[in-house]
Formats: structure tokens, C-alpha cells, sequence
């Protein structure tokens, strides 16, 4: 074989490994996406095109409220995770060395624990202090496993920090605070906002926690499509789960371009 | 009270959490695990694992989740290659690509493999219409495999990529200049370098899949018991708290072990952690 054609097959092979890696990876989503317009209910049969249970989906009330938990959830655990692990960097930067460490071990437990144990365990804790399982306990439980998102992506900020353009607010007469928001707050925004989307992410993606610490009453998405596919096929979650994909697509391609356009200027 | 006593205040609201939503709930399991119905101390609960269908859970458990972390390793290694070498303009979007389904929920995307392997399902209806023989792996062992690897491969496939983008390239071309070929240069060069990678590669994919119900109910349709179903099932169905806190205490020690396993490799290993 000569250099050129070895280099040719080479690319060919790669190109390959690809092709069968992204088949992988997309087949079942674009199956499921090719079955929520199917007509019929069996799925082995192609009985014409209709947007029936896409309908049923936007109607049903049960979905659009385990929607509706699920996003409000994710925007409340992600807003306290994102203020109480401000604050705790805040707190943990003005520490000595040792204790902050203890800290931030402790931090690491629940991202290292397996999910089961960390739902299971809160789950008891609850009902030992006699709270009954509901939405507050589903939204104490995100909130806990959210902030240690938050501390890992704002801690390494705060190490990064110039100390002496806050000290130099303060002799210049701004109040703490002030020279927090002017001086310090700009700097360690983009940790900020990185554990805030990670944490939201993190909170809409969680089935076994919720699992766990959910009531009777409330389901999230997760914990409804759970519960749905134990019991048969349902193509309403074929057309839940196109309209997802659309949507995550939309909203990563989005931020793709701003994050690009930024670096750009 | 001091400036910076004041701001160790800031960190008021956090300790609480940690208290209240990690080690006091840390302090019930044991408890629980430690205890029985009556609460008088036992360790019954933690032996429970040696019994029959316990230590078959759990010794299936950790051969799928080997198996599986093994594939999304043999799978992800050569993807992050392949990804570190495209062109500049692409590698942005082809990362993209391998890692978006990652963002959709998991539960869906282990129901489309439902669809798919099911006996009337996709791939037997195109088999059938091929000729060829039917696939009949779901309620399987190998179907809740699958699941875990597809569920999982972009959590190897992010931090190997991340590692191997990070190695200086000039390294890479003083080995070829040397004279090394591309078996040495991949020996001695790229995996010494990726391996903090492909530690945390490992326990992000190793972990979860150790601890799953929910793949193996909706693939192994209540045939494959893994440690994490019988454990659910403690809390959900018979609701015998003390088993389940006992079986959990002991899935957390095969976690510990495998970390501190991981780390000992990885040390071992070239030292490359930075």
C-alpha cells in the first residue's frame, strides 16, 4: 500500500468509527421522533401521518403538570443552590485552610454517592422528623444536591480573585457590599452563571432522587415517564420526548453561538 | 466581631444544608442499617447481602457494570482520538454532536431502546424483512447492558476527550521524531497522559451503573435483579426500611472500594493526576 492510499483508508476508518458511533446515538431518538407521527397505536405498523398524540399530549393534563413541577423545580433549586453556594464561597474564602478543606469534602459527598442513597437516605430523614413527603421535600432534596454544582464551579473563581481591587474599593469609601457587586460580582460571574445552568440541568435530569422523595402526589417528568413505561407503550412520550430533543437542540445550538460570538469579540 | 467573622456567617445557609441534607440523613441510613424493626442493634441487615438472591444482585450488579464501564472505555477511547484530531472548525460542533443526547432525559432514551428491542419491535421487524434471525435480547442481562452503555458513553466520552485535547502537541511530535510509531505514542504518550481522564471517565460511568433500577426494570423487565432493584424495592414494595438501609450501607462500601481502587491505579499509573 502506498503512504496516500494507506492515509485514505485510514480517514475512511475513522470516518466509519463515526458514522456507526452517531448511529448509535441517534437511531432510538429519531425512531421514537418517526413513531410520534404514526397514526396507530402499535408501533410495528406504519398507518399514516397524524399529529393525534401530539395533541394528546399538550392535553393531558397529567403532562403538562409533571412539565410544570418539573421546570418550576428545577428554577427554584437552582436559584437557592446558586444564593446559598455564593454565600458559602463567600464564608469559606474568609476560613482558614483546614476547615475550608473539611468543607469541600463534605461538599463532594453527595456528587460521589450513588443517587439511590443520597434519595433513600433524605427520604427516611423526612419521614423520621414526621414531614410527609410533597413538592417542598422533592425541592429540599434538588436544592441539597444542586449546591455542590454551585461551589465547584464559583470556588475556583474566588481563588482567582485579585484581593487587593476589593481592598482598594473600601479605601476609595464603597460600603462591602457595594464594592462586592462592583468589584468582585463581575469577576466571578461566569461561575455563577455555570453552576446556576448546571445546576437547572442537573434538577430537570434527576429521576431516582425525586423518586424517592416525591409524595404520592406529585410527579415530575422523570418520575412520570417512569411510572407511564413500566405500564406499555405510550406514543404520547414519543411525541414528549421529540418535543424535548427539539427543544434541548434549540437551546444548545443558541447558547453555542452566543458562547462563540462572545469569544469572537 | 471581626470583618472576617462576619463573612464566615455568609456560609451559615450551606452548613444547614449539608446538616440537614447530607449528614444527618447520612446518620439515619446507618442507624437504620445498623438496627432492627424494634430498633435494638444487629447486623443482620448488613449480612443480609451474603444470602442467595442478595449476593447474586449484587455480583451481577457489579459484572454488568463492569462490562458495561468496559465498552463505553473501548468505545470513547478512539472517539476522543479521532475528535482531538479534527479539524479546528469543526471540533467545536463534532463534540457537540457526541455529547447532545446527554442533555435529554434519560428515562427516554432508555424507553426508545424498549421500542427498538422489543420482540415485535423495530430491529426484529427490519431483521424479519432481511431474512435473518431475530434478535431476542430484551428482559436480558445483555439488554440492560446496552441501555447502561448507551445512557452512559457520554459521560466517558467528555472527560477522555477533555484529557487528550489538554496534552501539549509538541510531545506528541518529539516522540514520532525519536522514532517512536503509533503504537509507542499511543502506549507511552496519549493514554499516560488521559488517565485522569480516564479515571473520571470510569467512575462517571461505573457508579451509576452499579446502582441503576431503573434501566433494568425497563429493559430487563423484572428479570434482571441488580442490587439497585431489590434495594428500591425494600422502600417501595415491602418496605422494610432496615434491609434497604442495610443493603444500601453495603453498595456504598463496593463504591468506596472502587474509588479508592480507581485512585490507587490512577497513582500508580504515571502519577499524571494535576
Amino acid at each position: 500500500m502506498t503512504k496516500k492510499s494507506r492515509r485514505t483508508a485510514s480517514a475512511f476508518g475513522k470516518g466509519l468509527y463515526l458514522t456507526l458511533i452517531l448511529l448509535f446515538l441517534y437511531l432510538p431518538i429519531f425512531t421514537l421522533m418517526v413513531l410520534s407521527f404514526n397514526d396507530g397505536k402499535t408501533m410495528s405498523r406504519w398507518t399514516g401521518f397524524s399529529l393525534r398524540w401530539y395533541e394528546e399530549m399538550f392535553a393531558s393534563r397529567t403532562i403538562m403538570e409533571a412539565l410544570g413541577n418539573t421546570l418550576t423545580i428545577a428554577f427554584w433549586a437552582a436559584t437557592a443552590a446558586t444564593v446559598v453556594g455564593l454565600l458559602a464561597c463567600i464564608g469559606m474564602s474568609a476560613m482558614k485552610d483546614r476547615s475550608r478543606l473539611v468543607l469541600m469534602g463534605i461538599n463532594n459527598i453527595p456528587l460521589l454517592n450513588a443517587d439511590i442513597v443520597t434519595g433513600i437516605s433524605i427520604m427516611m430523614t423526612f419521614i423520621v422528623c414526621g414531614i410527609s413527603l410533597n413538592y417542598g421535600t422533592v425541592l429540599f432534596s434538588h436544592i441539597t444536591f444542586c449546591i455542590p454544582y454551585v461551589i465547584l464551579s464559583v470556588m475556583p473563581k474566588f481563588k482567582q480573585l485579585e484581593s487587593h481591587t476589593y481592598e482598594a474599593a473600601l479605601d476609595l469609601g464603597a460600603s462591602p457590599v457595594y464594592a462586592f457587586f462592583k468589584v468582585v460580582m463581575p469577576d466571578i460571574m461566569p461561575g455563577v452563571v455555570s453552576g446556576f445552568l448546571l445546576s437547572f440541568t442537573m434538577s430537570v435530569d434527576d429521576f431516582v432522587i425525586t423518586h424517592f422523595t416525591r409524595g404520592a402526589g406529585i410527579n415530575t417528568l422523570s418520575t412520570l415517564i417512569y411510572s407511564q413505561v413500566k405500564v406499555g407503550i405510550r406514543p404520547t412520550l414519543y411525541a414528549l420526548s421529540t418535543v424535548i430533543f427539539v427543544l434541548v437542540l434549540v437551546v444548545l445550538v443558541i447558547v453555542n453561538i452566543l458562547s462563540n460570538r462572545k469569544e469572537e469579540n | 466581631m471581626t470583618k472576617s467573622a462576619i463573612k464566615r456567617l455568609f456560609s451559615g445557609p450551606f452548613l444547614a444544608f449539608i446538616l440537614c441534607g447530607t449528614l444527618v440523613p447520612l446518620v439515619v441510613i446507618a442507624f437504620y442499617g445498623f438496627t432492627d424493626r424494634s430498633g435494638a442493634f444487629t447486623l443482620d441487615n448488613i449480612m443480609a447481602i451474603a444470602g442467595g438472591h442478595h449476593a447474586q444482585a449484587l455480583g451481577l450488579s457489579l459484572a454488568l457494570a463492569l462490562i458495561s464501564t468496559l465498552i463505553c472505555l473501548l468505545l470513547a477511547f478512539p472517539l476522543g482520538l479521532i475528535l482531538k484530531d479534527s479539524k479546528i472548525g469543526k471540533k467545536g460542533f463534532m463534540v457537540f454532536v457526541f455529547i447532545l443526547p446527554m442533555w435529554m432525559n434519560f428515562l427516554l432514551r432508555t424507553m426508545a431502546w424498549q421500542v427498538l428491542l422489543e420482540k415485535n419491535g423495530i430491529i426484529n421487524i427490519a431483521l424479519k424483512s432481511l431474512g435473518l434471525p431475530l434478535l431476542d435480547i430484551i428482559n436480558t442481562p445483555a439488554a440492560v447492558v446496552l441501555g447502561m452503555v448507551y445512557d452512559y458513553l457520554p459521560f466517558m466520552v467528555l472527560p477522555i476527550y477533555n484529557a487528550l485535547i489538554k496534552i501539549d502537541h509538541s510531545l506528541i511530535e518529539a516522540a514520532y521524531d525519536l522514532g517512536a510509531g503509533k503504537g509507542l505514542v499511543l502506549r507511552k504518550v496519549l493514554i499516560p497522559l488521559s488517565v485522569p481522564g480516564i479515571v473520571s471517565g470510569i467512575t462517571m460511568v461505573f457508579v451509576p451503573s452499579l446502582t441503576t433500577f431503573a434501566i433494568s426494570t425497563m429493559l430487563g423487565g423484572g428479570k434482571v435483579n441488580l442490587i439497585g432493584n431489590i434495594i428500591e424495592q425494600e422502600f417501595t414494595v415491602s418496605s422494610n426500611w432496615n434491609l434497604g438501609a442495610g443493603l444500601s450501607l453495603v453498595m456504598m462500601i463496593f463504591i468506596v472500594i472502587s474509588m479508592a481502587l480507581i485512585e490507587k491505579f490512577d497513582r500508580e499509573g504515571e502519577g499524571s493526576m494535576i
